[in-house]
């Protein structure tokens, strides 16, 4: 106990965590956003849309998320010298957008798929009573379709938002000073507390966590659809 | 607008107006198969047009075509005068004249009764809530399910649900309503419940195309008949004569199955 107290003075560790709950947090309204423009695209009409949302979620899904992380920050950061934070913040700030920017792409198409999922439990006549109303697109979608997706959108929804916490950690690779990049200055210059820092670690990303998990299946009841 | 020239429709039972719904030459196939071939057919306003024929036969397809839930290969539909559009606001303004009660009922299932109403003339009609609030309740309580407003569907009877999913068509003062077998998902107790809403309506003058298998229906409400099979059109006529003196075989042989 005293060694994981020792640890807490010493280093920054709730400072690390709390970078990674603004990562989060910030990656998840980002993501959130992206994903529900892909997917509209995916459902429209429009044949162009359907294969650049279709494109897009493949390309991106599959590759890996430190190529895309290390991507943005070398290469628009480093080499074009997009400075998303504007001119005059510091690199620090630049590089925890470029993460957000990362985070957000990757994790939009896990958003995108989860919504698609939960689109595909809403029965095809509902659509079909909505446009024979009279409602457009647009309409169909956020009156009728969207609100009942949700319900079978909010499990992997949540499972993406889980996999997005854990995620941050890629982040550390630019140094973005998150919970694990404070965890390997801690492994670098404390070794002999070694076991204390992994379960220190690991009990800090599980309070993050546990929480979302236990609101998804409050949620996912609350909401659902009788039919 | 054309003056109506009646087809071999023989007597009708009331009045009936100019020319509302012209389909001419229209042709579809899903895949090999054709599902519509050459069909003409011209409805008139206040007309009570009642679509025979055995499953398969195309007629759902025929019903689903005229507001486009089904494209078509080629040929025209009409609607007052204006072409069927092929896309987006112009096809919508159109569907909200064009009122659809579907088989399977397809009430918006997380919105009240009240609330499934309410939607389309609030959404696409723009009017108040209030005022929209006051005609749905009026309407929900001429399809007797008043008493049902706060309820969500899943709570109620098929046959109920049937009722408010007319109700909810008709809020859009639609000028043509299409039934697409309205009460073939029905436990058989309902049926009849839901065919004296649509007796009722027959009589205040809609204009009506019912794809149904109820031969009481088509008698005591059908201005014509329309028989169909293998997706062709085969018999147009009054229903008296259509079902005492069919003239083609198909239609004597489908009278023959279903009326013993």
């Amino acid at each position: 106990m005293s060694e994981l107290a020792q640890l807490m003075r010493q280093y920054d560790v709730l400072g690390g965590f709390w970078m990674t709950i603004k990562l989060t947090v910030v990656s998840a309204l980002g993501s959130l956003i992206l994903g529900v423009i892909v997917v509209i695209m995916r459902i429209s009409p429009v044949k162009a849309f359907q294969l650049f949302g279709k494109g897009y979620v493949n390309v991106i899904r599959n590759t890996p998320l430190t190529v895309i992380v290390t991507f943005c920050a070398l290469a628009f950061y480093n080499v074009l010298a997009w400075r998303l934070a504007g001119p005059d913040a510091r690199s620090s700030v630049q590089l925890f957008w470029w993460g957000v920017v990362a985070l957000s792409v990757y994790h939009s198409t896990f958003v995108a798929e989860g919504i698609r999922s939960g689109i595909n439990t809403v029965p095809p006549g509902q659509a079909e009573a909505a446009r024979s109303i009279g409602l457009t697109f647009g309409q169909t979608l956020s009156q009728v379709i969207l609100p009942q997706a949700v319900r079978g959108s909010v499990t992997p929804l949540g499972n993406t938002l889980i996999a997005l916490t854990k995620n941050t950690t890629v982040v550390s690779a630019i140094g973005v000073a998150e919970a694990s990049y404070v965890m390997k200055n801690m492994i670098e210059f404390s070794p002999n507390f070694i076991y204390a820092i992994f379960i220190l670690m690991a009990l800090g990303f599980v309070i993050l966590t546990l929480p979302v998990g236990m609101l998804v299946s409050w949620a996912s009841t609350k909401l659902a659809v009788q039919r | 607008m054309a003056a109506f020239i009646p087809e071999d429709t023989g007597p009708l039972v009331h009045d009936i107006g100019e020319t509302i719904l012209e389909l001419s030459h229209v042709e579809k196939h899903f895949g090999e198969l054709h599902v519509l071939q050459d069909i003409n057919l011209t409805v008139a306003r206040g007309e009570v047009v009642v679509v025979l024929g055995p499953s398969g036969s195309g007629k759902s397809t025929l019903c689903r075509t005229i507001n486009r839930l089904e494209t078509i290969d080629s040929g025209t539909i009409t609607i007052d005068g204006t072409e069927l559009p092929s896309e987006g606001k112009a096809l919508a303004r159109l569907r909200a004249e064009v009122g659809m009660v579907f088989q399977s009922f397809n009430l918006f299932a997380h919105k009240t009764i009240l609330e499934n109403v309410m939607l389309g003339p609030v959404k696409v009609r723009k009017r108040p809530r209030a005022e929209a609030e006051k005609s749905a309740r009026e309407l929900l309580e001429r399809v007797g399910v008043a008493n049902q407003a706060s309820k969500y569907p899943a709570q109620l009877s098929g046959g109920q649900q049937q009722r408010v999913a007319i109700a909810r068509s008709l809020a859009m003062d639609p000028q043509i309503m299409l039934f697409d077998e309205p009460t073939s998902a029905l436990d058989p107790e309902m049926v009849q419940e839901v065919l004296d809403v649509m007796v009722s309506l027959a009589r205040g003058g809609m204009t009506m195309i019912v794809v149904t298998h109820e031969m009481g229906f088509a008698r005591k409400a059908a201005n014509r008949v329309v028989f169909m099979s293998d997706g062709m059109i085969v018999e147009k006529s009054d229903p008296e004569t259509f079902f005492t003196n069919p003239t083609s075989d198909r239609a004597k042989d489908f009278l023959g199955k279903i009326l013993h």
